[in-house]
């Protein structure tokens, strides 16, 4: 009764509670584990239903994944023999000793082996470039923009492709391959396809009509138009427009035509960012006397693209994907690679096939997955700033 | 009314030089609908005019196209001895002179107060960082923020964000202020001292056209107040005979609505 203080008078007696209640203890089973499942779990008949099947799902589907491509798979070997089913060793799993074999291949493509040293700076300074892009507290990071949408291109163009007056030797791009290829191709359409879908956007949503009218019918033909086809008129009907001493290098061809296609989808995100901006925003950087394009760049373009960049990750992780399409062209990409590389009669096994696909789809979920963990990140940060 | 127009008709020619603002014959159109009929104002430098009427009237769209927010289709628009038409080399020039605050603040929320206060200085006045920012920090002490210089406007109270808002155009050095309804999306505690930076700018002596329905400050501040009803002006007196003797029926019913 301590905690209770009593206040007397004649006829009426006020109670005033100086502290507070000590509390009781949570009932039992709604917290720590038991609880945790139950409420979660088995909160419901069907949910507790749809518990049992997924984890009956897992069951069926986990183990035999990881036999198959951990536990029963084969790490070494120099030839088919090693991935063959034998009385020794009657399961066989994946066979890795094919993708390690091969796996300079899947790197470098035909790049010529004394000039791969090339391909591996291109490497370097693209980690270095992305890294300091998308950690955000990065110093310099204005720096970091210049470097990567700046010097980056124009130091990769001449290292990879050469510069004869720096004793780097001309590596046709047809000797390109792999990994370097699927790299390059994303690159360029990531490096080209924010600019060209800001412009379109503007395009779009600009008061002039021929502008407008010309804006409109790119992105609306671009996105209704497959990649594939937009690859194949690059490729193939453009060389019967022009002069053969004008028709450009079948890669460049391949990569306007992604660079252009993803640009119209970006137009559209860029688009919904742009309308996310009240027009008084608009109205107040013109009554101070800014100028259209530095309204965009002062006022207009940093707030919209920052709630765009989830949707801007999203748009380049399809991009990465659809880098696979330019096989179809005769460019040996990564996916191509594996392709080629699978045929290869000296690892003519069983497993051999599945084993590629396999590194392929480990690969690409790799990095996308990477790109959609960023983007969510990203999406979370800007949701604290947000609440500010 | 009709010697108030005629007063002012008969003085405009003489003294457009001296001017802030010379409206004749203006007209707009939004579509088909007429938002502003022969529209006649003269405002001379150093004057204070109250805008007020019922909402709909075109007292906003009346102040917007003086700093080119709006566009007219017909009559003439001078501002500072610049007219204003299709050229958009003298809009821009306008634009520089004549400063505006908003209903909506529409301060740049990704900007800091400071940033806010420097940006159109920097790039457009072309001041050098440093001095933009002292320039920007002497306003912000006159509408007494100085303190918040590095906060984002989304950390400021309504009337903070107002105050930055006017201390923002003024680090333009603007001619004349333009204020669009600038008490009308505050919270009532808020108002007055929004309302004081105003007459303490007025004081100053700053050219002003405000748009709004605070009558005490139409009252302490304005040399003049125009009432504009369905697009044109109605009545324009000074503040005094305006409130005691106002002439027009419609000008009576606005009053009498307001001033419960």
């Amino acid at each position: 009764m301590s905690s209770v203080a009593a206040i007397g008078t004649e006829h009426r007696l006020v109670f005033v509670r100086t502290a507070p209640a000590p509390s009781l203890p949570p009932p039992f089973a709604s917290t720590g584990v038991i609880g945790w499942t139950r409420a979660n779990l088995f909160g419901t008949p069907f949910n507790a239903v749809m518990t049992v099947l997924v984890v009956l799902l897992f069951i069926w589907v986990v183990p035999p994944l990881v036999r198959f491509l951990l536990v029963d798979a084969v790490w070494t070997g120099s030839d088919r023999q090693a991935c063959l089913a034998t009385v020794a060793h009657p399961e066989v799993g994946a066979c890795w000793a094919f993708v390690r074999e091969h796996l300079a291949y899947f790197t470098y493509g035909s790049y010529p082996i004394d000039g791969r040293w090339r391909v591996d700076i291109f490497f370097a300074m693209l980690a270095v470039g992305m890294g300091w892009l998308l950690w955000l507290n990065a110093p310099h990071r204005g720096l970091g923009a210049l470097y990567f949408f700046g010097i980056f291109p124009i130091v990769s163009f001449f290292l990879l492709y050469g510069l004869p007056a720096l004793g780097l030797e001309i590596v046709d791009t047809s000797r390109w391959g792999g990994l370097m290829v699927t790299v390059v191709v994303a690159a360029v359409g990531i490096v080209f396809s924010l600019p060209l879908g800001i412009l379109l956007a503007l395009g779009r949503r600009s008061h002039m009509p021929a502008l407008k009218t010309v804006s409109v019918v790119f992105i609306e033909f671009v996105r209704g138009v497959p990649l594939v086809t937009v690859l194949f008129m690059a490729s193939v009907m453009l060389p019967l427009f022009l002069p053969p001493a004008w028709s450009p290098d079948k890669l460049v061809r391949a990569l306007v035509g992604v660079a252009l296609f993803s640009s119209a989808y970006m137009a559209e995100v860029v688009r919904a960012g742009l309308q996310a901006i009240p027009r008084g925003q608009w109205e107040a950087a013109s009554a101070l006397g800014l100028g259209y394009w530095q309204t965009l760049r002062f006022v207009v373009l940093p707030p919209a693209l920052r709630i765009t960049i989830p949707n801007i990750l999203n748009t380049y992780v399809g991009l990465f994907k659809d880098t696979t399409l330019v096989f179809f062209v005769g460019i040996y990409d990564f996916l191509k690679t594996i392709e080629a590389a699978r045929e290869d009669p000296t690892w003519a096994t069983p497993v051999t096939s599945v084993s590629g696909y396999a590194f392929a789809a480990l690969f690409y979920f790799t990095c996308c997955y990477s790109m959609s963990r960023y983007a969510t990140s990203i999406e979370r940060r800007l949701g604290r700033s947000e609440r500010r | 009314m009709t010697a108030m127009e005629a007063v002012d008709g008969g003085v405009a020619s003489q003294m457009s030089r001296e001017s802030a603002v010379e409206i004749r014959g203006l007209n707009k159109w939004f579509g088909e609908f007429q938002v502003l009929r022969d529209v006649d104002l003269t405002l001379r430098r150093g004057e204070r005019i109250v805008v007020c009427g019922p909402s709909g009237s075109g007292k906003s769209t009346l102040i917007r196209c003086i700093n080119g927010l709006e566009v007219f289709q017909k009559g003439d628009l001078v501002v500072d001895g610049i007219p204003l038409g299709n050229d958009v080399k003298n809009l821009a020039k306008v634009r520089r002179e004549v400063g505006m605050v908003f209903q909506q603040f529409n301060l740049f929320p990704h900007l800091t107060v400071m940033e806010n206060c420097t940006l159109a200085p920097i790039n457009v006045r072309k001041i050098p960082q440093m001095q933009a920012e002292e320039i920007a920090l002497k306003f912000l002490k006159r509408v007494r923020i100085p303190e918040q210089a590095d906060k984002y406007p989304g950390q400021l109270s309504g009337g903070q964000q107002q105050r930055v808002a006017i201390a923002r155009a003024l680090c333009m050095s603007p001619k004349l202020m333009l204020f669009d309804e600038p008490t009308s999306a505050l919270d009532p505690e808020m108002v007055k001292e929004v309302l004081d930076t105003m007459v303490q700018l007025a004081v100053d002596g700053m050219t002003m056209i405000v748009v709004t329905h605070e009558m005490g400050f139409a009252r302490q501040v304005a040399d003049r107040v125009v009432f504009m009803d369905a697009g044109q002006i109605v009545e324009i007196n000074t503040p005094t005979e305006f409130f005691t003797h106002p002439q027009h029926e419609r000008t009576k019913l606005f009053l009498s609505q307001i001033l419960k």
